[in-house]
């Protein structure tokens, strides 16, 4: 009893639960991917999952289809929402917190629901669905993880960099390139984060809004999950996570200056 | 242009939000090279007044001229100043070099003249050799360092400091002042400097100009300010001072402490009541003798450094401050001495409170935005306006709010002597001053409460 005792007053146990919580659901899942992915259905040792990705043009095409779509999605999330960030950030263009909580609203509210929605509102205006539908539906999607960070950099930037600026010479369009600018990069990678990478693994927007007819590669690694080809799903799971894991490398050094400078990571 | 000889004019400025003014009609000239300070406590309107002079924040009224030229209008990109800002905001994103140089690139400066210039602004502030460093690598006297080069590289025409040398400690304050003071000798750029510190500004400046609530005080040399203060907010704000009330007799001779003393002022009328400041170190202390002008016994006594200081009561209840290289001991009866011009008399800005009034009906009356008790009026109308006098020591202060007709917070404490001279904020924006023996605390919230007997109605004619 009382060494029961004083292992529960030790504070470093008591992230015990969270320990076994990351153990089952995170570590153990993605060690199954990577042991799935190396074996055939019937569990001998195999480089063929991969083979077949390279030789197959289908889910290589889908693939860097994919990744088109999340880069066109980021770089309108970034063309949309920074001037959104930049007005709601300003305490002379917008007195209220309204604004914001306006702009982050659609996020308390299902990713489903809301891409269903969208495809309703399509039908209504009698708008073809496709690959306009699907983008429309990513960028409607993923416009507010992109307009937070930024927001929430510059708001959190010091108004004294802007008066030094302007202090030192600068008319109020070198203000905004020279200093507000830089300063607000960290928001915007942390905005691309939150943005690309999810945008390369969705399937139920490019179901719902292209009515089947486009596929992600999301969409391939589920049909293939959904048919039983557990080996050849989890080793195309596993080629997203390196290409994830690899833009995560390419962005980190920004990504030391977010968590820094209040990104949302 | 060549009328004046002025390089800031600035007339009759103002800056009120609704019907709160930080700034109430300030008016300051000030001459080319001159180096001049803003000193006032924090929440006087100093800060606001130099943003209205860099361009960040517009006056509500007034004018603002530069070298001649009309400016008040002029955005802060073009006007020919430069700031150092008390938290240095230095770019974060771009190393010292950049930094320095962000001005002279904005005015498209050949890169060999900018590759010059900045090594100089560099050794001017004692940074030779850092210009690759990483702002952010750099302690706050080196910050602070770079954002003064930042600023003076450009050569404006007058130089605006907000409190930069707030956030350094104590030495290396100290550094830094004696290095601004040469700077400004080397560069002859004007210097509007912006401080809470007396002690600062009677060290750098050759002008002061001391403000509260929104209104310039006083503007003068070091030594006028401290010698010859125009009233007790400054003499208690610079430096240490005894202020007593008095009473002027007749031309040189002022009573104070129950007593008269021959003093230099003139021309205040016979038997006015007047303010009376003694500098701690003006006083002579020395064990009790005949030859003393007054007596008293050592309260406490506090070694200082350089001299102590030591409280002395007299016999008749006032405690005077006095500093003195010799100590005497707690309990010990000693005399002291004044010399008449040790002994400033300045006229008192008021004897009593006087207020702008309403009936309600001929036994209340309206001040302060609330409800007093009086003596009654004989017929008096409804909304008649009147004016409302209430001598200081007839306040009382209560420690519940609730315990009061009105509610106010402790703005300003004077010491003087035997009570304490209190400045009263009411809820509804009015001063009310108050004489009391109580000790309160600056920002206590208070009960205001006045007896029906006190009041004193004047009508209107």
């Amino acid at each position: 009893m009382k060494a029961l005792m004083r292992f529960f007053m030790r504070r470093q146990n008591w992230s015990l639960p969270y320990f076994i919580f990351m153990l089952i659901f995170v570590v153990l899942p993605l060690v199954l991917i990577f042991i799935y992915a190396f074996q055939d259905a019937d569990g001998n040792f195999t480089f063929d999952n991969f083979s077949k990705f390279i030789s197959s043009p289908e889910a290589a095409n889908t693939f860097v289809y994919s990744i088109g779509i999340a880069i066109i999605t980021t770089v309108l999330c970034i063309l949309l929402g920074y001037p959104a960030a930049y007005i709601l950030s300003n305490r002379e263009l917008c007195r209220s917190r309204v604004m914001v909580v306006l702009f982050i609203l659609p996020m308390w509210i299902n990713i489903l629901v809301r891409t269903l929605a969208t495809v309703a509102l399509f039908d209504f205006m009698r708008l073809p669905l496709g690959e306009g539908a699907l983008i429309f539906g990513m960028v409607y999607n993923f416009l507010p993880f992109m307009i937070y960070p930024i927001y929430n950099t510059m708001q959190k930037m010091d108004h004294s960099y802007i008066e030094a600026a302007q202090d030192l010479g600068a008319n109020p369009l070198k203000v905004f390139t020279k200093v507000m600018l830089p300063l607000s990069m960290p928001g915007v990678m942390s905005g691309v984060m939150m943005v690309f990478m999810p945008t390369i693994s969705t399937f139920a927007i490019a179901e719902l809004l292209t009515m089947n007819n486009i596929k992600l590669f999301g969409t391939t690694i589920q049909e293939n999950i959904n048919n039983g080809m557990w080996n050849y799903g989890a080793a195309l799971s596993l080629i997203m996570l390196v290409i994830i894991f690899a833009s995560e490398l390419f962005s980190d050094s920004d990504e030391e200056r977010a968590t820094n400078e209040g990104g949302i990571i | 242009m060549g009328e004046s000889n002025f390089i800031i004019e600035l007339s009759h400025i103002s800056k009120c939000y609704g019907d709160k003014c930080v700034l109430d009609d300030v008016s300051l000239f000030v001459k080319k090279g001159e180096f001049v300070t803003i000193l006032g406590p924090s929440g006087c309107g100093k800060t606001t007044l130099l943003k209205i002079l860099a361009g960040f924040g517009t006056a509500t009224s007034g004018e603002i001229k530069i070298a001649g030229a009309d400016i008040t209008d002029v955005p802060p990109h073009l006007r020919p100043v430069n700031t150092v800002f008390q938290r240095y905001a230095l770019f974060p994103h771009l190393n010292v070099y950049d930094n320095i140089a962000f001005g002279l690139k904005l005015k498209k400066v050949k890169q060999d003249e900018i590759d010059a210039r900045v090594r100089k602004a560099l050794k001017m502030v004692g940074m030779t050799d850092y210009e690759w460093r990483d702002v952010n690598s750099l302690s706050g006297g080196q910050q602070q360092r770079v954002a003064i080069a930042r600023a003076i590289i450009n050569r404006p025409q007058v130089l605006l400091l907000d409190e930069p040398l707030a956030a350094l400690d104590l030495k290396m304050r100290k550094d830094m002042q004696m290095e601004l003071k040469d700077m400004h000798k080397t560069l002859g750029i004007t210097f509007v400097y912006v401080t809470h510190d007396q002690e600062e500004a009677l060290t750098l400046s050759d002008t002061i100009v001391v403000m509260s609530e929104g209104k310039v005080q006083q503007i003068g040399t070091p030594t006028d300010i401290y010698n010859e203060p125009v009233n007790s907010f400054v003499a208690d704000f610079i430096g240490e001072s005894n202020i007593l009330n008095g009473e002027m007799i007749r031309d040189r001779v002022v009573k104070f402490m129950d007593r008269e003393f021959e003093c230099v002022d003139e021309g205040f009328g016979e038997n006015s009541p007047v303010d009376v400041v003694i500098r701690p170190e003006d006083v002579y202390i020395m064990a009790r003798t005949d030859s003393g002008m007054f007596d008293g016994v050592v309260q406490s006594c506090i070694f200082k450094g350089v001299h102590y200081e030591m409280t002395v009561l007299t016999p008749n209840g006032y405690e005077i401050m006095i500093q003195d290289y010799n100590a005497f001991e707690v309990g010990q009866e000693v005399s002291m001495i004044v010399k008449p011009s040790d002994i400033h008399v300045m006229r008192k800005e008021r004897i009593c409170n006087t207020f702008e009034g309403k009936m309600i009906d001929s036994t209340h009356v309206e001040i302060l935005g609330a409800q007093f008790l009086c003596n009654e009026v004989a017929d008096a109308l409804e909304g008649e306006s009147v004016v409302v006098e209430v001598p200081f020591n007839k306040v009382e202060l209560m420690d519940n709010k609730e315990d009061g007709q009105q509610v106010g917070d402790v703005r300003f404490i004077l010491y003087k002597g035997d009570h304490y001279h209190l400045t009263v904020r009411t809820a509804d924006g009015e001063n009310i001053y108050v004489d009391t023996t109580d000790v309160w605390d600056d920002g206590d919230i208070v009960g205001i409460k006045i007896q029906a007997d006190d009041i004193v109605i004047k009508r209107k004619q």
